[in-house]
């Protein structure tokens, strides 16, 4: 054998040097799993992947009908008030899902944990990729809305890649947390579609965050979603829309990295157990 | 070339289980204050270190692994042998990385595959193809890999035609082929490998076993092994490890681990199994068998496991319960990991009329080297002497143990196939 001998050391509450080695070695099951669930998801289903546009689409509607005919609350900026509902609902529902199936993906996975060696992680991260392809199937719709509304963007649309990846760091830190708190105790199960539930009113999607009076903005931004909602409306509506980089976006990513950290942690600590609790 | 490449020291592995405890409830206030109590504790347990996983009101801390220590050498083919919970499958898991152990230190030197199970992420919804990809990359080959193997795969796995079905449509037998022939693909130094080999028709297991094969004697590869089918054990490995209750018992050539483990076995006391006493009474036939003894012909203990390179002797006792027109021996010896029938044949006992209570018994040998290596069910019958009229019949059903035969040399042509024909050469010319 030419390669160099690999040599591995297995002890208790060792801390595995090789961990992002490994990360790297496994990086193909990243989007295998990912795409799997892809695969999986629309199986035998007629109208397949138009479900990622359609449930999106019509929510849209009644979010619209509900919070800008009935509740009569004003846009942003003199964008049409769906659009605007458009903008903050395509990055909530990737985070929703993201986060709700990352949570999920280890005790679904369950098989996989007892059976294989890989680094834990690839699983929950992998769950998160793959909300994210339904996230860029769902631009469809924000396509076909701007022609409909003859709605022009600004150049700050080239900046949502910067908000999604935010969005994607947020679903990955609170799923990878939840995922290992999953595995030791079920509770999560019912806890997270209920967080789901709650933040869907709480968040800015069928409403725009300036109708919040300003002595509440301080705990509503403690949710960090909020900020990235608020810069997917800036860069689509553009002209008139609230600027996301507030005195509380920074209270937002600080929330938002000091979790990621956390999470990895957390995860790390509780991953050799996970074979022994599933 | 004997280099170490797994060295394991003073193992251990705990796992914690709860017992209900044994009190019974008796009062209404009693129910009351031990579910208050349970409350309490389960609280309590959130917030410990093992989670709620674990229920009862007592835990009890059970040792899979104790103190195991081995070593590997470059090349070794290892079995590791061992009853239902003796901690075969915990140590593999462990060697894997699936699980952590609790105590001790293992060093492995090289790249392992494990293969704990077959298919393992198989999705039903995926087709064939699809699935070898991500069996693949779960099993920690790259895509290129996978991509490089492919048409070897799929040609060892034998199910070209069903490429592109989705394997939930797979008969069982070629989701197992399809899944075997990914893991045989595996490049790894070392190659660990748990009980998979129990499924998949006769052909296919032997043809998963002449792989097995090839990667442990020709490519050099190290293995380790776990099986029941001792017929494999004892071909493909030639180390052992024989495990009871997390305690390593034995460690050595394999067909000593495998003689001790059937030697400590109490199944072979076949005089202390009621099942066949019960048989006695329980059928009506004329002549019944009384007692069956297998025994090696210079020891008084009995023994089922044999080495090839001793005669297997049985001693029967039959008692007639009635009249009987001569009496007729049948045997059938059957292998047992593919139901062929190796031996079946007849021999008259007596032509004479066996009279009412009397007694009868005579012995069976099987030459040495007669049956080749492997785990074979054994089927004994008795009736008149033209055999219009069964008398009696024991087999596995009565739980008649299975007869056992290891090989001490690692020959494949003396140890492969399943009995050896008592053929002559003629020999013509020698020039």
């Amino acid at each position: 054998m030419e390669k160099k001998a690999h040599r591995l050391i297995i002890e208790p509450g060792r801390v595995e040097k090789n961990y992002w080695l490994d990360l790297w070695i496994f990086k193909d099951l990243f989007y295998i799993l990912s795409w799997r669930d892809i695969k999986v998801r629309y199986k035998q289903t007629v109208i397949g992947t138009l479900w990622a546009i359609l449930r999106p689409f019509l929510t849209m509607i009644v979010f619209t009908v509900v919070f800008g005919r009935v509740a009569g609350l004003k846009t942003e900026g003199n964008a049409p008030y769906a659009l605007m509902v458009l903008a903050g609902l395509l990055p909530w529902q990737f985070f929703s899902t993201a986060f709700s199936s990352a949570s999920d993906s280890l005790v679904t996975n369950a098989n996989l944990l007892s059976k294989v060696y890989f680094p834990r992680l690839i699983v929950p991260a992998s769950a998160v990729i793959t909300s994210l392809i339904d996230f860029l199937i769902s631009f469809v719709i924000l396509i076909g809305m701007m022609i409909y509304y003859q709605y022009v963007p600004e150049w700050k649309i080239l900046l949502i890649p910067v908000f999604t990846l935010l969005a994607f760091i947020q679903s990955f830190a609170f799923g990878l947390y939840l995922s290992a708190l999953n595995v030791k105790y079920r509770d999560f199960r019912y806890v997270v579609p209920f967080i789901v539930q709650i933040g869907i009113y709480i968040s800015p999607v069928g409403f725009s965050s300036s109708v919040i009076p300003e002595k509440w903005k301080v705990y509503y931004y403690l949710n960090p979603i909020v900020s990235v909602i608020d810069g997917f409306r800036w860069c689509i509506i553009g002209n008139g829309a609230a600027n996301p980089f507030n005195q509380y976006f920074l209270l937002s990513m600080v929330i938002t990295f000091t979790m990621l950290m956390y999470a990895i942690y957390k995860f790390r600590k509780m991953e050799k157990t996970f074979a022994d609790l599933i | 070339m004997s280099q170490t490449v797994i060295n394991v020291q003073n193992l251990g592995k705990k796992y914690l289980i709860g017992h209900e405890s044994k009190e019974r409830y008796t009062a209404m206030r009693d129910v009351i204050v031990q579910n208050i109590k349970g409350v309490g504790k389960s609280v309590k347990r959130l917030f410990s270190e093992h989670g709620p996983g674990i229920t009862g009101s007592e835990i009890e801390e059970f040792w899979a692994l104790k103190d195991v220590s081995f070593e590997i050498k470059q090349g070794d083919a290892v079995g590791i042998i061992g009853r239902n919970g003796a901690g075969k499958s915990t140590l593999l898991k462990i060697l894997s990385r699936i699980t952590v152990p609790t105590k001790g230190h293992i060093e492995i030197v090289g790249r392992m595959a494990s293969l704990l199970e077959v298919g393992t992420g198989f999705h039903p919804e995926l087709t064939g193809r699809e699935n070898i990809f991500l069996n693949g990359a779960i099993m920690g080959m790259s895509s290129a890999e996978v991509k490089r193997k492919f048409d070897e795969i799929v040609e060892f796995s034998g199910v070209e035609k069903f490429l592109d079905t989705p394997v939930k449509r797979f008969s069982s037998g070629m989701y197992v082929r399809l899944a075997f022939a990914v893991a045989a693909h595996l490049e790894s130094e070392i190659l660990v490998v748990d009980e998979v080999l129990a499924v998949g028709d006769a052909e296919f297991q032997k043809k998963c076993l002449g792989k097995m094969d090839d990667v442990a004697q020709k490519e050099g590869r190290t293995v380790l092994f776990v099986s029941h089918n001792m017929q494999a054990m004892s071909s493909l490995c030639n180390k052992g490890i024989l495990l009871n209750k997390g305690n390593i018992q034995d460690q050595g050539a394999i067909s000593t681990c495998i003689e001790n483990y059937y030697k400590d076995s109490k199944v072979f006391d076949l005089n202390a199994h009621s099942a066949l006493g019960d048989r006695l009474n329980r059928t009506t036939g004329k002549v019944r068998f009384d007692r069956v003894e297998i025994c090696k012909p210079d020891s008084t203990d009995s023994i089922w496991s044999f080495t090839n390179e001793q005669p297997v002797e049985f001693k029967f006792d039959c008692i007639a319960f009635d009249e009987s027109d001569g009496l007729t021996f049948y045997v059938a010896i059957k292998s047992q990991i593919s139901d062929i029938i190796i031996t079946n044949f007849k021999s008259v006992v007596t032509k004479q009329t066996v009279k009412k209570g009397q007694a009868v018994s005579f012995n069976l040998c099987l030459p040495e080297g007669s049956i080749r290596p492997g785990q074979y069910n054994l089927y004994f019958a008795i009736g008149d002497l033209a055999l219009k009229e069964w008398h009696d019949v024991i087999d596995e059903n009565v739980s008649l143990p299975s007869l056992i035969v290891t090989s001490t040399k690692i020959d494949n042509h003396e140890n492969s196939g399943f009995c050896t024909l008592p053929f002559q050469l003629n020999v013509n010319e020698v020039e």
